[in-house]
């Protein structure tokens, strides 16, 4: 156990590799928070059972006989139209109050679907298998499971399409300037209520994409969705609002972390090194704040 | 005036009726035993606990069928007062005060889990009611001085240790190199101290020593290091959701161990959710159908999966033997004490030594159950892996097929 560092060095290249992988994938959760908390300052707890329900839609397709990666597809459009219907019924009743009143609205809604996916799909965890095999580098010493890498892949490629549409179409021109200030958008004629039904359709659809991911390559349960706003929440704090690059940096380098020092120190410390390194970058970022306040008075 | 009189005088009428009537209620009514249980429908454990209440009734249409409970030259019938505890080891807690105070339960089933035991165990003993519980393995269950509690299983650090000695016969006598990964709860826990007690007891080394956080589903740097220090056994338990973990992952990183020792296979439904890539997985098994325990109420094991497989459409998990085992237990402490005194059939309890299908029962001072021991099995498939069966490999007198050890290495599956 003495330091497997020096015994297996090039396993610091998997552990690195799994890191990654990973952290695309929660990258990809945070990008779909962050757009929907920058637009609508709205945090959503049920971020989670967004990936959850987006998970067991490649599930269920996998149980009637379709391939599960095809729910990277299918899912996404499922999940957009949840996450519409969930702002009609719920979300824009709380859009405009204050951030208390929409964290416990979400909370609400969290706690509702794990009970709902509880009663209707079973507690049992359940697995959709890709039968993607794997690929073996450096004298087949790194291994990573093709499905790992075909879902860093759909992932990397659906956030560059979102920048793109975001960049070039006209909802996603409204989306940003709503962003800037929605009163602005409203009186030069984008409709917001539109527009945040969107972005939470998207955010939700992003949450689709995540959970097909994740049923090929981890393990669905109703009650396992909290690690993952969590873990996106995080992210979205390191990164800030509206940084897409920051986000994926930050997911990556998150992921990275988290399994090095899962393979260095042990699994236990693995998320408590996480939340340390939390505490530290949010102690420094206040140290350079303060430090740059100073120089402004 | 006058009206309101009567209302009040109707309405403490009623309620004193009422009263009267749950009272009535209490642990023998006519001539049917009253049994109480708490157990989880909706929630996490919901599968396991509707596997608990399915053997529970079981046994109770088997035991009312072939001619119920004697006492005192009377036969009773066996009648169970089911709750949803959700879950949730508070809801557990109020659910066993509510069945002894408001029902007036004398004689309690046990929840499915240990940690809702746990929860539950402080209650019954506070009244005196006893309670025979088949789902609540934790060793600290048995620690605690508990008079009124009895566990048909066998308790979670002896799950895996079996596998150990396994190993260490399989290597010449010689100590092996451990490798482990415990999700951080109170059972997997246990298992884990039973796992350290046999490589202190074989000279073996622990090299790997992981407690996965509870929310984890990823163990890749834990098999990482597995590949870095290539162990000869790794031992998994961390409910179903480690044990599908565990394979997903072992098979998609091709990590070759000699042998992969894990708990809860069967609830996970390894075989069927994961095909081949379980194969060769060595699980603990509280029970499995092969074993020749016999009693009168279900014959064997191969009876109980028939008539379990015909009742309720499905195979038993251990989780359901084991709760109609509970019944059996009862049944025969009734019939030993001759009384329905909490008291007498506590000690009727406590001085059981029986046999079921599900194996022999005879408590220890703690409450657990001491004479049956874990069996393990491993996981056994055809060549297209379409069909995966268990087949039971230790302990030798319960063998139905040879150990296959070391593991062929994934380049050769």
């Amino acid at each position: 156990m003495d330091l497997l560092i020096f015994q297996a060095p090039i396993l610091m290249v998997q552990a690195s590799m799994d890191g990654i992988l990973l952290g695309i994938l929660f990258s990809l959760i945070a990008y779909g928070m962050a757009l929907q908390w920058g637009v609508m300052n709205i945090i959503n707890i049920a971020q989670g059972e967004l990936v959850i329900m987006g998970g067991y839609i490649a599930y269920f397709m996998y149980l009637s006989g379709i391939h599960p990666a095809f729910g990277v597809i299918v899912s996404p459009i499922i999940m957009y139209c949840v996450g519409w219907g969930m702002y009609k019924l719920v979300i824009n009743k709380v859009v405009d109050k204050d951030l208390f009143t929409s964290i416990l609205a979400t909370f609400g809604i969290s706690i509702l679907a794990q009970q709902l996916m509880n009663f209707a799909f079973g507690a049992d965890v359940v697995v959709a298998q890709s039968n993607f095999g794997t690929t073996m580098l450096f004298n087949n010493s790194v291994t990573l499971p093709n499905a790992k890498i075909f879902s860093g892949a759909i992932c990397v490629i659906s956030a560059i399409i979102l920048v793109i549409y975001m960049k070039k179409s006209k909802l996603g021109r409204a989306i940003r300037a709503t962003a800037q200030n929605a009163r602005a958008a409203k009186i030069l004629g984008v409709d917001t209520e539109k527009v945040y039904a969107a972005t939470f359709g998207i955010n939700a659809a992003l949450c689709g994409i995540a959970g097909a991911c994740i049923a090929i390559t981890f393990t669905l349960h109703p009650y396992t969705g909290l690690p993952y706003t969590v873990r996106s929440f995080m992210i979205v704090i390191i990164a800030g609002l509206g940084n897409l690059p920051a986000v994926a940096i930050s997911g990556m380098g998150l992921g990275v972390f988290e399994e090095w020092s899962d393979y260095l120190l042990g699994t236990e410390f693995r998320i408590a090194a996480v939340f340390s390194l939390l505490v530290i970058i949010l102690v420094y970022r206040r140290f350079k704040l303060a430090r740059k306040r100073e120089y402004l008075k | 005036m006058k009206i309101r009189n009567i209302l009040i005088t109707l309405v403490s009428a009623i309620a004193l009726l009422i009263s009267a009537s749950t009272i009535s209620f209490a642990k023998v009514v006519g001539d049917k035993i009253i049994l109480g249980a708490a157990v989880s429908l909706t929630g996490k454990y919901s599968s396991n606990g509707v596997h608990t209440q399915n053997g529970y009734n079981l046994a109770v249409d088997r035991i009312n069928g072939m001619g119920g409970v004697k006492v005192g030259g009377k036969t009773y019938k066996f009648e169970i007062i089911y709750y949803d505890d959700e879950s949730n080891s508070g809801r557990a807690a109020q659910l066993a005060e509510r069945l002894i105070q408001q029902d007036g339960v004398q004689f309690m089933l046990g929840p499915y889990s240990s940690g809702l035991t746990k929860a539950m165990a402080p209650v019954t003993e506070k009244y005196e009611v006893p309670m025979v519980e088949a789902n609540g393995a934790s060793r600290s269950l048995f620690t605690k001085g508990y008079k009124y509690l009895f566990a048909v299983l066998a308790p979670a650090n002896l799950y895996l240790d079996v596998a150990i000695d396994l190993a260490v016969e399989k290597n010449g006598g010689k100590p092996v190199k451990i490798a482990m990964a415990f999700e951080q709860d109170a059972f997997s826990q246990d298992v884990r101290l039973g796992i350290v007690e046999a490589a202190k007891r074989t000279g073996s080394k622990i090299i790997i020593d992981d407690k996965l956080p509870k929310e984890l589903n990823d163990m890749a740097a834990t098999l990482s290091k597995v590949k870095a220090t290539n162990p000869d056994v790794l031992v998994v338990s961390g409910h179903t959701k480690g044990a599908l973990t565990a394979i997903r992952q072992i098979s998609e990183m091709k990590v070759d161990v000699k042998m992969l020792a894990m708990t809860h296979c069967d609830a996970a439904k390894l075989s069927k959710q994961h095909g081949k890539a379980s194969e060769y997985a060595l699980c603990a098994s509280q029970w499995h159908k092969s074993l020749s325990y016999k009693d009168k109420f279900f014959g064997g094991g191969m009876k109980y999966d028939a008539d379990f497989t015909k009742a309720f459409g499905y195979a038993p998990p251990y989780q359901a033997a084991e709760s109609s085992a509970a019944l059996l237990v009862y049944k025969d402490a009734f019939e030993r004490a001759q009384s329905f005194d909490t008291k007498k059939v506590r000690d009727a309890l406590a001085a059981t030594d029986m046999q079921t299908f599900y194996g022999n029962i005879k408590f220890a001072e703690g409450g657990q159950n001491v004479s049956k021991p874990m069996v393990l099995f491993q996981v056994s498939c055809n060549d297209d892996g379409s069909k995966c069966e268990n087949k039971v490999v230790a302990p030798t007198k319960w063998a139905s097929a040879e150990l296959v050890h070391p593991i062929p290495s994934w380049s050769k599956r």
